[in-house]
């Protein structure tokens, strides 16, 4: 069902007074929960919620030729697949854009981290490397989909085992061990700013998803002690101004901080 | 220390930009526009009356956009059709065109905007947005603005403007950093983010200052090849 313009103009009159319909500031976040070890065939697995938004991501390890320009490196490949299951809006079939963008932006944000070392994935230099597969699949969409998936690759990465390799190189998953060669300090986390008429929110539930006109997702690590953006993707048919970019410069690092404080929390 | 670009342009030196209009004649609004040695050309079909039926919208317009390389426009040939990559550069480019438009004037059509690259040598989407700007004037479509797009990069600690692939692969100190942007010629406004790198939240503004004021240069060089293309007609 589509959010009816009734609704949408009460909800900009709202926000414009710095109120929501669940009674949060507009920058506030819902609850997050997290869980381990969903699938024990995954090499890593986990659950994330975020009020009723629920994501599972799965790390899976293979086996394949490196990309020819980059022949001492492993491979990193983050799918996002929208079930049907998960929402009334999806539907099966070949991956929609909505499914290609959030493989995509968290594939940019986690590796532009320099979160996972690559160069420490190669088997046979030129021939044969570890692939990570980081899969996404939200379980209920209650919005905010981006941020929920950016937390659970995150943490799946950090929970998986490297499986074992027998003397022909073929991969032994009945034995597991090790973590796979990540940085101990750098991650990522997503965080999507959505707009509705000037006022600007986190953390939106589906409905506000739905009237918001314009959203911005950074993707935030701390490296060498610092800040650093590593991607962004602007989405959505209106602007957005110099002053409204410098005034989420402000609030990002505070938030990256906060749901790191609860992430550390939580595990 | 300030490293030395590899084609020994200062840092807010763009490349040497070429933009013609009405490249195509069957479009009802065409356009190239190069930036250096990357050559992206877009042509305009609409509005039009949009198929099938039910896809119409009695309020507006819909802007359809699509962007991508010729198979022999990079190094490894690409295998033609879409990819994920090119799917979410379409609708990018897509977002960072609407809000110049007025779609409400053409209620059930399409304005379809296809981008296509010849050469690459970094910076496609932005030369194909610049292009598609152009070619959106040139088919008579009311607009409020043009739209600029360039792209920012980082040399280590360095901003320099309109990156080439090889300071693009620039891998020493904090690597390499690309920061795609699209800006209203005549406002404050941004209508294309997209970054892959390292930046810090402090450096955003100063990016967004440097980028208005190459913005400015795009902006003179599209305006230019508009108002030939009226001569000649």
């Amino acid at each position: 069902m589509e959010i009816s313009n009734v609704t949408k103009e009460y909800m900009a009159r709202l926000f414009s007074e710095g109120k929501r319909f669940d009674g949060r500031g507009l920058f506030d976040l819902r609850d997050i929960e997290i869980s381990l070890d969903v699938s024990n065939k995954a090499e890593g697995s986990a659950r994330v919620k975020i009020g009723k938004t629920e994501v599972i991501v799965g790390v899976k390890l293979g086996i394949d030729t490196p990309y020819p320009d980059s022949p001492d490196k492993g491979n990193l490949m983050c799918t996002g697949e929208l079930l049907p299951l998960a929402s009334p809006k999806f539907e099966s079939g070949p991956p929609g854009f909505r499914a290609i963008e959030l493989g995509r932006l968290i594939d940019r944000a986690i590796r532009e981290s320099g979160m996972v070392d690559l160069s420490k994935l190669v088997i046979k230099e030129g021939e044969k490397v570890w692939v990570i597969y980081v899969d996404i699949y939200p379980i209920n969409d209650d919005g905010n989909l981006i941020d929920a998936a950016s937390i659970g690759a995150v943490i799946a990465l950090k929970n998986a085992k490297m499986p074992a390799l027998d003397e022909n190189n073929i991969i032994d998953y009945s034995s597991r061990k090790g973590s796979l060669p990540l940085s101990k300090e750098t991650f990522p986390i997503a965080f999507s700013f959505y707009k509705l008429g000037d006022a600007i929110i986190l953390d939106p539930t589906r409905e506000e998803e739905e009237a918001c006109e314009t959203r911005i997702t950074f993707g935030i690590s701390k490296w060498n002690k610092h800040y650093m953006i590593n991607s962004c993707q602007k989405a959505g048919e209106k602007i957005l101004t110099k002053e409204e970019l410098a005034k989420i410069m402000e609030i990002l690092p505070k938030k990256f901080d906060e749901v790191n404080e609860k992430l550390k929390k939580l595990i | 220390m300030t490293i030395k670009r590899p084609d020994g342009r200062k840092p807010n030196e763009l490349r040497k930009m070429v933009a013609k209009v009405g490249i195509i004649p069957n479009a009802d609004g065409s356009a190239l526009f190069a930036f250096g040695d990357t050559i992206a050309i877009a042509a305009v079909y609409g509005p039009r009356k949009l198929h099938p039926q039910h896809m119409q919208d009695p309020a507006t317009s819909v802007l359809r956009c699509n962007y991508d390389l010729l198979s022999f426009s990079v190094e490894d040939r690409k295998k033609p059709g879409p990819s994920r990559r090119s799917s979410e550069i379409s609708k990018v480019a897509g977002w960072a065109l609407e809000p110049v438009i007025d779609l409400e004037a053409f209620p059930n059509t399409v304005i379809d905007v296809q981008i296509y690259i010849l050469q690459a040598d970094a910076g496609t989407r932005t030369a194909g947005i610049n292009a598609a700007s152009m070619a959106l004037a040139h088919a008579g479509i009311p607009m409020k603005d043009l739209v600029c797009s360039l792209a920012v990069g980082k040399l280590d600690k360095d901003f320099v403007v309109d990156l080439t692939k090889e300071e693009e692969d620039f891998e020493e100190g904090e690597g390499a950093t690309d920061f795609a942007l699209a800006k209203l010629a005549n406002s404050d406004e941004f209508s294309l983010l997209q970054l892959d790198g390292k930046i810090r939240p402090n450096e955003v503004t100063e990016i967004l200052v440097l980028a208005s004021e190459a913005c400015r240069e795009i902006y003179e060089v599209q305006k230019k090849a508009l108002k030939e293309a009226v001569v000649q007609q």
